[in-house]
C-alpha cells in the first residue's frame, strides 16, 4: 500500500513536472539523502522516525495540498484504520480529557518511554475559557459542543478527528494520535467529552 | 573589565530572578505586553550581558596555543576573512570554505580548526557539544567570542555563491520534511505568520522578520537552566520537539537549517551574543 502510494505520487510528479518543479524536487532528494546520514538515534527515538509513510511521502512532495483525487484516497484509507472504543460509547469524562488536554508531554527523546502521552490540545488549541494559555496553530474550540451538538454523528466526528486527523484532512498539521498509538480509545473518548459534554467548560 | 563583568553578572542574575516571575504574571495577562517587557528587560542587560563571561574565555581559548600540534586558532584559523580575522566573520556565515570543500556555520568552522589545525579529535568535541550544569564545552565560549565581533553588524551570507545557494535550497526543502510519530516538519510551527505553541510566539522562518527572530541573541544565556547555548544546540532542540531523533553535530543537516535561516536575515542587524528566555 504505502509502495503503490509512493509510486503514484512519483508518477504525479514526473507528469506535472516542470523545471522549478525539478530544480524542488532534486534539492528535496539531497535534503532527503543528508537526513538519512546525519542523524542518530537517541532516547525512545530511533532512525525510523525519519522515514516517511505513505501519507507524509504525497503530503511532503505536494506542499501539503495533493490533488483532491488522492487527497480523497488517503483519507479514505486512514479513515478505516481508525477503530472505536470496544463498548461502542464516544463520550467519557470530560474531566479527565481537560486533563490529558493539558498535557504536552511524549514522544521526544528526553521522555521516559512508556510514560502516558499527553494530549498536547492546549499546545495548538483554545479549548476551555479558563485556560489562557493556549497556543494558536490550530483552529480555537472554544464552544465547540455549543456551536455543533453532540448528536451521534458529531461524536464520531470528533472522535475519529482526533484518533486520526489526516482521516478529513489529508495533510492536516495536526497529529494522528491514535492512529501512532499516542492516545488510546479511552483517552480519546475523554477529549470528545471534553469537546462535546454540555457540562463541560468548553460549552458553558 | 573581568571583574566589572562578575559583579554586573549578578546583577543580572538578580535582575533575572525577578523578572522571569513577573514575566510569567504578564504573560497570563498579556502575551504582547509579556513579550514588550522582555524586550525592555532584554535591553536594559545589554549593559551587564552574561554572554561575556564566556566571550572573554573564548578570547583565551582563540589566542592559546592549544591542542596536539600546540598552534593557537588566532593564528591558523580562517573563519573566511583570513587567518586570525575576526571583525564581522560571524555575520557573513554560513559560507562556502574551499579549504574543507563545505558550506559551514561558524561553529563547525571552528570545530573544523580544531580538528585540521590544532589536531583535536573531533569525537572528542562531539561527545559533549553543548553546555549543561555548570560545564560550558570550550567550542560554546569560542564560538560566542567569535560571534561577539560581529555585535551591531549586519547578516551577509554569501548567497551569490552557488555553493551556499544550493545548500540554502537544500536548507528549505528540509524544513518542509514530514516524518516522525506526529508528522511535524519544522514548518508545521514555523512555516506561517501570527501563530503560537501555548504562549511562545512562533517566528515564520520563512520570512526575513521571523527568520531574524530564529538566529538573532544566538549564542545566547538562556535563563531556563541559567547556560550558555548555541544556535547548534537550537536546532538540536528543535528536532527534539519535533519528535526527531539527534542530529549529529556539526552535520550538513543543521548547516543547512542554520543557512536558510541566517541569509534569510540578511541586511538585518546581528545584535551579538545575548540573553534567552
Amino acid at each position: 500500500m504505502t509502495k503503490n502510494l509512493k509510486l503514484a505520487a512519483l508518477a504525479t510528479i514526473t507528469a506535472f513536472s516542470s523545471t522549478p518543479v525539478l530544480a524542488d524536487a532534486l534539492a528535496r532528494a539531497k535534503a532527503i539523502e543528508i537526513i538519512k546520514r546525519d542523524f542518530e538515534p537517541r532516547g525512545q527515538a530511533d532512525l525510523d522516525r525519519l522515514a516517511e509513510d505513505g501519507l507524509q511521502a504525497i503530503c511532503n512532495r505536494t506542499g501539503n495540498s495533493p490533488a483532491s483525487e488522492n487527497a480523497k484516497r488517503l483519507e479514505a484509507d486512514q479513515l478505516a484504520m481508525v477503530k472505536l472504543p470496544a463498548d461502542g460509547k464516544l463520550m467519557g469524562d470530560w474531566k479527565a480529557g481537560e486533563k490529558l488536554a493539558q498535557s504536552g508531554r511524549g514522544f521526544t527523546w528526553s521522555d521516559k518511554p512508556g510514560l502516558p502521552v499527553g494530549g498536547n490540545c492546549y499546545n495548538c488549541h483554545q479549548i476551555s475559557p479558563k485556560e489562557q494559555a493556549y497556543g494558536t496553530v490550530g483552529p480555537s474550540l472554544y464552544q465547540y459542543g455549543k456551536l455543533r451538538g453532540n448528536t451521534p454523528d458529531m461524536q464520531k466526528y470528533t472522535y475519529n478527528k482526533i484518533y486520526n486527523a489526516k482521516a478529513y484532512n489529508a495533510c492536516s498539521d495536526m497529529p494522528r494520535f491514535g492512529h501512532v498509538e499516542a492516545l488510546k480509545p479511552e483517552q480519546i473518548k475523554d477529549l470528545v467529552a471534553l469537546l462535546l459534554d454540555p457540562e463541560s467548560p468548553v460549552n458553558k | 573589565m573581568k571583574k566589572r563583568g562578575l559583579e554586573s553578572l549578578v546583577t543580572g542574575m538578580v535582575a533575572l530572578g525577578f523578572s522571569a516571575g513577573a514575566l510569567a504574571q504578564a504573560a497570563e495577562i498579556d502575551h504582547a505586553k509579556a513579550d514588550a517587557e522582555f524586550a525592555k528587560f532584554r535591553a536594559e542587560m545589554e549593559d551587564s550581558n552574561p554572554a561575556e563571561l564566556f566571550e572573554l574565555k573564548g578570547e583565551e581559548l582563540w589566542k592559546a596555543k592549544r591542542g596536539p600540534k600546540n598552534v593557537s586558532l588566532a593564528e591558523s584559523c580562517d573563519l573566511g576573512l583570513g587567518v586570525g580575522k575576526l571583525e564581522g566573520a560571524f555575520v557573513k556565515t554560513p559560507r562556502y570554505y574551499a579549504d574543507a570543500d563545505k558550506v559551514m556555520d561558524a561553529e563547525r568552522r571552528i570545530v573544523w580548526c580544531m580538528t585540521e589545525k590544532q589536531g583535536f579529535k573531533f569525537e572528542d568535541i562531539a561527545k559533549k557539544p553543548f553546555a549543561s550544569g555548570n560545564f560550558t564545552p570550550d567550542i560554546t565560549s569560542l564560538v560566542t567570542f567569535v560571534a561577539g565581533h560581529s555585535r551591531n553588524m549586519k547578516f551577509a551570507v554569501p548567497l551569490n555563491d552557488p555553493k551556499v545557494k544550493e545548500v540554502w535550497e537544500i536548507g528549505k526543502e528540509i524544513t518542509t520534511y514530514r516524518a516522525g510519530p506526529y508528522d511535524f516538519s519544522c514548518n508545521t510551527c514555523h512555516g506561517s505568520d501570527g501563530k503560537r505553541i501555548r504562549m511562545q510566539n512562533l517566528p515564520n522562518i520563512s520570512k526575513p522578520e521571523g527568520a531574524i527572530k530564529g538566529v538573532f541573541g544566538w549564542p545566547g544565556y538562556r535563563m531556563t537552566g541559567g547556560v550558555m547555548l548555541t544556535s547548534q544546540w537550537r536546532m538540536n532542540d528543535c528536532f527534539r520537539q519535533q519528535r526527531f531523533p539527534s542530529p549529529k553535530y556539526a552535520s550538513d543537516t543543521v548547516t543547512a537549517l542554520l543557512t536558510y535561516m541566517t541569509a534569510n536575515s540578511n541586511g538585518q542587524l546581528y545584535k551579538g551574543p545575548g540573553i534567552k528566555r
